[in-house]
């Protein structure tokens, strides 16, 4: 028996998630893979592409129910995703599934030529993506996933926060004529949304207002956010979090928004701080001449320190009290 | 389309692609002229497709892995159809849809390709797509030996077999050579065939330039539920003396002098299939 994963959340952390009617929602890879799976008995050209991975990817009760509709490649990234590629030019809906570390880095090229420059609607879900392995030391971390693929034409990249933002992302790939990435990872999350609420991939969602600092987060941070906001705001501070979902095409409109309305941004991201999502909003923020206090949290360009993806957290400052810590610094900047 | 026809036209078709090569002072000449028999042989006698059926699910596919050598696919298809031959005078300019590789934007050009190891996965998709809708056709690929060097050529190679892909042809344009030399210098890929068997792949070496050896064996379906791999034994620079076997031609360009060389020698030898059948 391994050791259980700490807690992403502190004691104080939790009693604020209890604070404000947070639930423990469903992990989104479980969400993911149940969502794909109910799509596929309806429409039975969706086919699943594995790489050894169908454990890892919570497939295998897909496997065992759809056995005409997944495909098994073994170990071997490169040829998933061309194969995807190949099923998805040949009219099938075609989903890639292997951990984000290896689907965007080994088999980038297959991403940028087979799906994106040749344009075919294939889907790739990168799973256990950011620090999901956290322990297992950097081959097994994707902290570059955003990055690159922001740098690829013809992208949709999702980044979901709990499981209603999954099942839309999943539900929008399924529909998409063109290539879309999601990625996510193995943790259980709290539900931010409510399970009706409307969520359009490109639109970010506000999920709490405020005036002094605006958390743009996205992914699995997102809820650290939405603590660290509350905690704020028994501060007198006042916070305002939005949910980006969507990395690219990136909500501009919200990133303006915040920096006009807010004094000050801090982005988060379970990501290198380098290339990901702040710097997109750093980049939108900047071009557009709005010049709010603005920090990123992310992962720092270092060797990064190995452990659970919730010590990780902590250790990196994507939590409810490194988040509101953050803020309280960059509002008394100067 | 007799075997006699598809080699005169397999000599007009490549008057055109150094034609084309030397305006657009670009191109991949040496493999261009390798592989332009099979290119041939695919379109004219084989791939169940036309320039009218390019959208129909039930259509052959092919994918060029090799896609440096697509100004011999762009002679073909343009002599078969599918866009206007003045089009050519394009290849390369600024902003042409065609460019130095295949691209999707290409009526009925299925694939972006250009960068190597990426055909064979793709194919195996199609042909994976096609086995689950229980359909006819079959899925082409076009591989180079230097190619093979690729480890997502292996990759690709270990899953057909596995899933029993007998609705997929791999082609193998063996001309030994690539760039830097001779493909055995360079990375040693030999012996091709026994590879592939182990590989659990059916195997078959003709002549990369003989019709009617080219004919039968791209028309034959692999059989006992395994891929079939084509290594078509060729010729790098096949048809112009002073290219044949020289590697500098992987992608030089005829000068005027040159290309009028190369055109003589292949007026000439279209004068000679002419009058033995005469």
């Amino acid at each position: 028996m391994s050791a259980p994963a700490p807690s992403m959340f502190t004691p104080a952390a939790a009693a604020m998630a209890e604070k404000l009617g947070l639930k423990k929602g469903r992990a989104n890879l479980e969400e993911f893979a149940d969502t794909l799976l109910e799509l596929a008995r309806a429409d039975r050209n969706i086919v699943a592409v594995t790489s050894d991975s169908r454990g890892s990817g919570k497939l295998a009760p897909f496997g065992q129910t759809l056995p005409k509709q997944i495909v098994e490649v073994g170990i071997a990234e490169q040829n998933l995703v061309g194969i995807t590629a190949g099923l998805a030019a040949a009219g099938k809906k075609a989903f890639g599934v292997s951990p984000s570390c290896f689907l965007t880095a080994r088999s980038l090229e297959q991403i940028k030529n087979d799906v994106c420059y040749s344009n075919v609607p294939s889907v790739l879900v990168g799973i256990s993506s950011g620090v999901s392995y956290g322990a297992l030391g950097s081959t097994h971390h994707s902290l570059h996933d955003l990055a690159v693929l922001r740098a690829i034409h013809n992208l949709t990249i999702v980044v979901p926060a709990d499981a209603v933002e999954t099942r839309a992302a999943i539900s929008f790939a399924a529909q998409a004529t063109k290539p879309v990435f999601v990625r996510f990872g193995k943790a259980p999350m709290y539900a931010l949304h409510a399970n009706d609420v409307r969520i359009d991939i490109g639109s970010a969602v506000t999920l709490r207002d405020g005036r002094d600092v605006a958390f743009l987060a996205t992914g699995e941070t997102v809820v650290h956010a939405l603590l660290a906001a509350a905690q704020l705001a028994d501060q007198g501070v006042s916070a305002r979090v939005v949910s980006f979902h969507t990395v690219k095409p990136l909500d501009t409109a919200a990133v303006l928004a915040a920096g006009q309305d807010c004094r000050a941004i801090i982005t988060v991201e379970e990501h290198s701080v380098h290339g990901g999502f702040g710097e997109a909003c750093a980049s939108a923020l900047l071009q557009a001449g709005v010049t709010p206090r603005f920090k990123i949290v992310g992962f720092p360009d270092e060797d990064t320190v190995t452990g659970a993806q919730a010590d990780l957290f902590r250790h990196y400052g994507i939590s409810m009290e490194g988040l509101a810590a953050s803020a309280r610094d960059l509002l008394k900047s100067k | 389309m007799t075997d006699h026809e598809l080699a005169l036209k397999a000599i007009a078709l490549r008057k055109r692609m150094l034609r084309l090569i030397h305006a657009a002072g670009a191109g991949h000449t040496g493999g261009g002229l390798s592989c332009i028999d099979i290119l041939n042989t695919l379109y004219n006698r084989v791939l169940r497709i036309s320039p009218e059926t390019v959208d129909d699910p039930q259509r052959d596919r092919y994918v060029q892995s090799k896609g440096h050598c697509v100004e011999a696919l762009y002679a073909v298809m343009a002599d078969r159809g599918y866009f206007p031959d003045a089009d050519l005078d394009t290849v390369c300019h600024f902003r042409s849809p065609y460019v130095g590789h295949p691209t999707r934007k290409i009526h009925g050009i299925e694939m972006n390709t250009g960068a190597l190891g990426h055909g064979l996965p793709i194919c195996l998709g199609m042909a994976l797509a096609g086995k689950m809708d229980s359909a006819s056709f079959r899925v082409f690929t076009l591989l180079g030996d230097g190619e093979l060097a690729e480890g997502s050529n292996w990759e690709a190679a270990m899953a057909a077999s596995h899933h029993q892909l007998d609705n997929l042809v791999a082609i193998l344009d063996h001309n030994t050579l690539q760039i830097t030399g001779r493909t055995r210098d360079v990375m040693s890929n030999e012996p091709l065939d026994e590879k592939w068997r182990a590989f659990g792949w059916e195997v078959r070496s003709i002549d990369g330039h003989n019709y009617p050896q080219l004919v039968e064996a791209l028309s034959a379906l692999p059989q006992h539920g395994k891929p079939l791999l084509i290594i078509a034994n060729t010729v790098k620079g096949k048809g112009v003396s002073f290219m044949e076997n020289v590697a500098k031609w992987h992608h030089g360009v005829p000068s005027e002098a040159e290309l009028a060389r190369a055109i003589a020698e292949l007026d000439a030898a279209e004068l000679a299939l002419k009058e033995a059948v005469a």
